[in-house]
């Protein structure tokens, strides 16, 4: 299976296991999503658990919230990262902050599903990363995978979870993963372990990272896209890294990049969204806190630069095999 | 008391999922399309107060009738000379719409926009507001700057993000930016133009300048908050800003029941918030024009604002991403009962007397060379297929007026990645 196919198939098994379980968002319904990831769940599960919705990010929102309220389990669908910003208030002042004003009583039980990340000539308004905003606000889990395995396992997951999530789909490695060169051939995932997806119902507990590469030389931690850039950098490179896929940013594996730090002595941290205040910035302290007298050398951060996502510089901006392999001299120099 | 009346003798309630009338496959009749006959509607005094016609955001006004006379109040009574320069800006951006969408296709650019049926929204509004007028487009109203006279290579240009590229490479093709041509930089987040126009508008109005503003979304647009922020503005200040939505019928996959088109008309949005509503035949490049000039002119007087609904529709794809096949009946676009917009303003000229079949052929022909060659010139400063055309460093330009040190930094930064190594952004053209 492909990414999409994956995220289609996780609704698809927890809206049969449960009734209360709906879909909406723009396109999603007849059509089946832009992306094609909602594809035939009309059909199969009906209108009024699988619809479209007006235009309007605030409005679908602030309507899962409601939803969420009676009871049921809305998974609404943001057409594309860059048209959360709409819908902000609805999700940091409203979906994040129920359970804890009301002490229980009402509780938000949605999962924000959106396409993000660049890389695939979308221009600066279907290309970005804005998961730190989400991250900064207390009271929404933030989840992104990097393979169509995860995305199923966690995706069910966030489901079932009874807290606000948000799940960010790396649109750029839905059909395959990304090596981060823009001009060779695209790889598939029937070719790849994690594109050998079970037809049936599993998960993948919320909050565990996970090793994809066991290493000694340096810990990388990263998430979506990137880690699959940073993978083929490092394979490239010979460098015996160890990386870490975090899977979800909230809540965040702390065990796991602890140990992986402490053992290796040195961190890099990568992510494709801007670098001021990105989540990169909260890694970076964590570990400094917590792993200080084990560093070996500063921690190096590698990030999307501090502009809007340009149209036909996408590449110069994307963190790419260059500014990783930059990185990678630059934390090894004394090793 | 809810205990007094036990839930289970009550009938259940059920949710209603707008559905359009016709999916692939389906055969269509358009019959139950409310069309009332050309010249029926009647036309306010621009003075007048908005409550005393909301009638007029319930039908349609319309000028030309299906022989291709002009009839009714609405009639603006252009010379034969403005009607052909009409009929040419709309065929000129039917041709460019082809050629770019053909361009997007042979892969040299990521992306494009059609606006085929509705070329008679924008290119009539053009010709009725004042060349200094503030518009406020989306991205479906090319026909703007093309009535204007806009330079077609620049345009192109800016589609292939290229050298001669004014906005430097930085915005997805058709995002133009014109500000010489009053036309205002295109976001891709829908709607956000509209409260901006209002706040553009009413600092006109609070200078004491002439000029008003004119904005455009879609249907399907309508159901973001910015629309109704911008209504509530422009009622409160009597902002002189002209509301243009544009009903094509289609938001992507969704029509146009899924903002709210079986309740009531788009138009009717105006009633509301006490703002004057026109509901007009948008095929129908005379309607359009009319309704635009009497706007403008309730804007000009201090009347305040007015909202227009353009009923039309959306002929092709919503974009190259877009592949229509998939959700709509293919019969649509050629039953769609209000025709095609050149066809209508091409027959008028031909029943006056002012144009003939030979001449047009002509004339498209022409376009098609004007295109073609324009086509040429722009790819002589290269296509977005080959690679970048900008210097790399512009990247950090326009964040802000002065580079900070941290942008300073990254950009060093990059510039020592392409020292590093020509990868990934080896220049080609
Ligand atoms: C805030 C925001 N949400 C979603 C989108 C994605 N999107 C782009 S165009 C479109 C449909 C708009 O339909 P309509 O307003 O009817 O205009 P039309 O394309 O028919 O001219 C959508 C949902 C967007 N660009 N911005």
């Amino acid at each position: 299976m492909n990414m999409i196919q994956a995220i289609n198939s996780a609704m698809d098994i927890i809206m049969t296991r449960d009734p209360d379980v709906i879909v909406m968002g723009e396109d999603v319904g007849y059509f089946g999503g832009v992306f094609r990831a909602t594809a035939g769940l009309q059909a199969k599960h009906g209108k009024t658990r699988v619809f479209d919705t007006p235009i309007t990010e605030c409005g679908i929102i602030g309507v899962a919230v409601g939803m969420g309220a009676y009871g049921l389990r809305p998974v609404p669908e943001i057409q594309f990262a860059d048209y959360i910003y709409p819908a902000l208030d609805q999700l940091v002042s409203e979906a994040a902050r129920l359970r804890y004003r009301s002490a229980g009583e009402f509780t938000s039980p949605i999962t924000v599903r959106s396409p993000f990340g660049g890389g695939i000539f979308g221009g600066q308004t279907h290309s970005q990363s804005p998961e730190g905003l989400f991250t900064h606000m207390s009271g929404i889990k933030t989840v992104i995978p990097s393979t169509p395995y995860d995305a199923k396992g966690l995706l069910i997951a966030a489901i079932e979870d009874n807290d606000p999530t948000l799940f960010f789909e790396p649109k750029r490695i839905y059909n395959g993963p990304f090596d981060g060169y823009w001009d060779r051939p695209s790889q598939n995932w029937s070719k790849h372990p994690a594109g050998e997806v079970p037809t049936g119902y599993y998960k993948i507990e919320l909050g565990k990272a996970k090793i994809v590469r066991a290493g000694e030389a340096l810990t990388i931690l990263a998430y979506g896209t990137m880690v699959h850039v940073c993978a083929a950098v490092v394979a490239e490179a010979g460098i015996d890294a160890e990386i870490v896929d975090l899977r979800t940013l909230v809540p965040l594996d702390i065990e796991t990049i602890e140990a992986s730090v402490k053992k290796t002595g040195r961190c890099m941290i990568v992510h494709e969204a801007t670098r001021t205040s990105g989540f990169g910035a909260e890694l970076s302290a964590i570990v400094q806190e917590r792993c200080f007298y084990h560093l070996e050398a500063p921690i190096e951060r590698v990030t999307g630069f501090d502009t809007p996502y340009p149209h036909s510089l996408e590449w110069a901006y994307f963190p790419g095999p260059v500014r990783i392999g930059e990185a990678l001299k630059k934390i090894m120099k004394d090793a | 008391m809810a205990s007094e009346h036990p839930r289970a003798n009550l009938q259940p309630l059920t949710l209603h999922i707008p559905e359009p009338k016709f999916r692939p496959g389906d055969a269509v009749d358009f019959a139950d399309v409310d069309v009332p006959p050309a010249g029926e509607a009647r036309r306010p005094d621009t003075a007048d107060k908005a409550s005393d016609f909301t009638d007029l955001a319930y039908t349609l006004v319309r000028v030309l009738d299906d022989d291709g006379n002009a009839v009714g109040p609405w009639d603006p009574k252009l010379s034969p000379d403005v009607l052909r320069r009409m009929l040419r800006s709309m065929a000129l951006l039917r041709a460019f719409d082809e050629r770019m969408f053909r361009a997007q296709r042979q892969g040299k650019t990521s992306f494009y926009m059609k606006a085929l049926g509705e070329e008679a929204v924008a290119v009539a509004a053009a010709y009725a507001l004042d060349y200094e007028d503030m518009c406020f487009p989306s991205y479906r109203q090319q026909g703007l700057l093309i009535a204007r006279g806009w330079s077609l290579v620049d345009m192109m240009n800016q589609i292939y993000s290229n050298t001669a590229d004014r906005l430097g490479g930085k915005q997805l093709p058709i995002m133009y930016s014109v500000k010489e041509a009053g036309f205002f930089s295109i976001s891709g987040n829908l709607t956000t133009q509209y409260p901006q126009a209002v706040g553009w508008a009413m600092a006109s109005a609070a200078k004491g300048d002439t000029r008003i503003a004119a904005t455009w979304c879609g249907e399907g647009s309508t159901a973001e908050g910015d629309f109704h922020s911008a209504c509530t503005f422009a009622a409160v200040y009597r902002a002189p800003v002209i509301f243009n939505v544009v009903n094509n019928q289609w938001a992507i996959s969704s029509f146009s029941g899924f903002a709210g088109a079986e309740a009531t008309t788009f138009a009717a949005r105006a009633v509301g918030y006490g703002i004057a509503g026109l509901r007009v035949d948008g095929n129908d490049a005379l309607a359009v024009y009319a309704a635009t000039q009497w706007a403008a002119e309730r804007a000009r007087t201090n009347q305040g604002p007015t909202l227009i609904e353009h009923f039309t529709y959306r002929a092709e794809g919503h974009s190259t991403s877009d592949d229509p096949g998939q959700y709509r009946s293919e019969g649509e676009p050629n039953a769609w009962p209000l025709g095609d917009p050149i066809k209508r303003l091409k027959d008028h000229l031909i029943v006056i007397g002012e144009w003939d079949d030979e001449r047009h052929a002509a004339q498209d022909k022409e376009l098609a060379e004007q295109v073609k060659a324009a086509q040429k010139e722009a790819e002589k400063n290269g296509i977005l297929g080959h690679g970048l055309h900008q210097p790399l460093e512009s990247l950090f330009d326009g964040v802000f007026e002065e580079l900070p040190w941290h942008l300073k930094e990254q950009r060093q930064q990059m510039l020592d990645e392409e020292a590093a190594s020509g990868r990934p952004w080896d220049r080609k053209a």
